[in-house]
């Protein structure tokens, strides 16, 4: 049942955060792995911070991770800590007057970003708004299922990480374990996150979703192009949420998030935002725009539009 | 200095004679009809060189119904007919809803060429280049679809991009998105708690 990957990696996630407790109480030594474990889980414990690790442990790290990963499911997988792109701040747009809310971005993200299916984690979701009410997130439904859309009198709006330029999330994190970095891109150390879910409180676009149980995710159904941010497996009792794909978009040349390219519609817009000749700059300038709960200065990425 | 003349004159020569194979080359154009045969034509320059040619909007080949495809399979036989009709046997399947009663077939669809699409200037242009013919009214989305806001783009958002045809999200005599089913939505958190295998105790 319990395999060793998956014990190393369930003890590891249960020993920090009782030597955090213990080390409160004075008796963290108590919490220690057991002097039998496994060398990864000694070297898991005791791994720095993400932005902390040299180039050479850096390397070590992933080489640990994707050796884990690839006994636990049984296929290569490969884990990437691409770094962000020179020059480039990411912008996301999504036109509101051609979503159809469809939900094939929030499956598209599910399969591309290995998102537990059981307990169900969603990265996007889809809101049903009222045109004559607007948009009014007190009328938002999310659990509409006609057998058509759009239907009438409706329109839509996936809600995901706004990527903001001043998240409240990682001010609130009392270890650091999520950060902005370069690009614009508001990341996770899975490693690091103690659990504590301050960030979720925080987040005033329910963006974050916590891994409550271990995910089950069918070995065949694993995306295995990862990310050390991004859609690598999390462990149970860490906080995970979108980041417009790090593990495409930081390719050269970047993909698309998988959002963008499943869109029937082509609702959604992925591009460079300090690229003036780029089509997110294009549909700031042309459209007519708004960044959703403006009034909270948290300056999202993330342009809701109206292109007709 | 003579013979130098005499050398470049020559060249000059020999040069022009080289580009004038080479255009000749260029002016027969060899393919296989449907039966299987090669045949070897003269290429005539049916399109007209475009303002903004050099801009590449690549698209995948157009949406025709199986079999459609040249027309001229069909319609070279044929008697071109003008005359404003609503058509019986072949093609009835199509219902104009698109401005159907101020339009028919043959504003778009060429009279004499039925392999090319007609704008009301009267320049052909190939059914590859059909969001010409779109843009003649929909001018606004045209500009959109450009630069990748209007309509579905993949590709690499730093790189070579692929377009998609009006044609291919809009069937053209009826162009109105189509509805589609969504995908289910997501469990409702009281759901979760009693669907999901037993929960580990969360760790505190
Ligand atoms: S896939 Fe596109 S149309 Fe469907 S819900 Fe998502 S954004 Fe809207």
């Amino acid at each position: 049942m319990c395999n060793d990957s998956k014990c190393d990696k369930q003890a590891f996630q249960k020993s920090r955060r009782k030597v955090l407790k213990g080390l409160a109480a004075g008796i963290g030594v108590l919490a220690l792995p057991a002097p039998d474990a496994a060398a990864s889980v000694w070297e898991t414990f005791f791994q720095k911070h993400f932005r902390e690790l040299t180039r050479d442990e850096l390397k070590k790290v992933l080489a640990r991770l994707e050796s884990n990963y690839s006994k636990e499911f049984g296929q290569q997988v490969s884990v990437k800590a691409t770094p962000p792109i020179e020059g480039v701040k990411f912008g996301y747009g999504l036109d509101l007057s051609r979503c159809i809310g469809c939900r094939r971005c929030v499956y598209g993200c599910v399969t591309e970003n290995n998102q537990s299916r059981e307990p169900q984690i969603q990265w996007i979701r889809v809101l049903q708004l009222d045109k004559e009410k607007g948009v009014s997130l007190e009328h938002a439904k999310h659990y509409y299922n006609p057998p058509e859309v759009p239907t009438e009198g409706h329109f839509y709006m996936p809600v995901q990480c706004q990527q903001c330029e001043n998240p409240p999330c990682t001010k609130v994190c009392p270890v650091q374990a999520t950060w902005m970095e370069k690009d614009g891109i508001v990341v996770v150390d899975y490693n690091w996150c103690i659990g504590c879910r301050y960030c979720m409180a925080a987040c005033p676009y329910g963006a974050r979703h916590f891994n409550w149980a271990k995910s089950k995710l069918p070995k065949e159904e694993l995306n295995p192009n990862t990310h050390y941010l991004g859609n690598r497996p999390r462990p149970t009792g860490v906080v995970e949420k979108c980041t417009f794909c790090i593990q495409r978009t930081r390719e050269q040349p970047g993909r698309y998030p998988a959002c963008e390219e499943v869109c029937p519609v082509g609702a959604r817009k992925f591009g460079n935002l300090l690229d003036p000749k780029g089509e997110i700059r294009y549909l700031i300038e042309n459209k007519r725009v708004f960044i959703l709960k403006e009034d909270l200065n948290t300056q999202p990425k993330f342009f809701y539009f109206y292109a007709t | 200095m003579k013979i130098n003349l005499r050398r470049s004159l020559s060249l000059a020569i020999g040069l022009t004679a080289l580009g004038a194979t080479l255009i000749s080359a260029a002016e027969v154009e060899k393919f296989f009809d449907r039966q299987g045969n090669l045949v070897v034509q003269e290429k005539v320059e049916k399109y007209k060189r475009r303002a903004d040619e050099g801009t590449s909007y690549p698209v995948p080949p157009p949406p025709f119904s199986d079999g459609i495809f040249p027309c001229s399979d069909c319609h070279a036989g044929m008697e071109p007919d003008p005359e404003r009709r609503e058509l019986v046997g072949m093609h009835a399947d199509i219902i104009l809803d698109h401005a159907e009663g101020q339009r028919w077939c043959l504003d778009c669809h060429n009279l004499n060429d039925r392999d090319s699409l007609r704008l009301v200037n009267g320049d052909l242009i190939p059914f590859t280049e059909s969001y010409l013919l779109c843009g003649q009214c929909h001018g606004d989305k045209l500009r959109d679809w450009k630069v990748g806001i209007h309509g579905k783009r993949t590709g690499y958002w730093n790189g070579e991009k692929q377009y998609l045809l009006c044609a291919h999200c809009h069937d053209p005599h009826s162009p109105s998105f189509k509805p589609l089913a969504p995908m289910p939505p997501p469990i409702r958190p009281e759901n979760i708690r009693r669907e999901a295998a037993p929960v580990a105790p969360v760790p505190h």
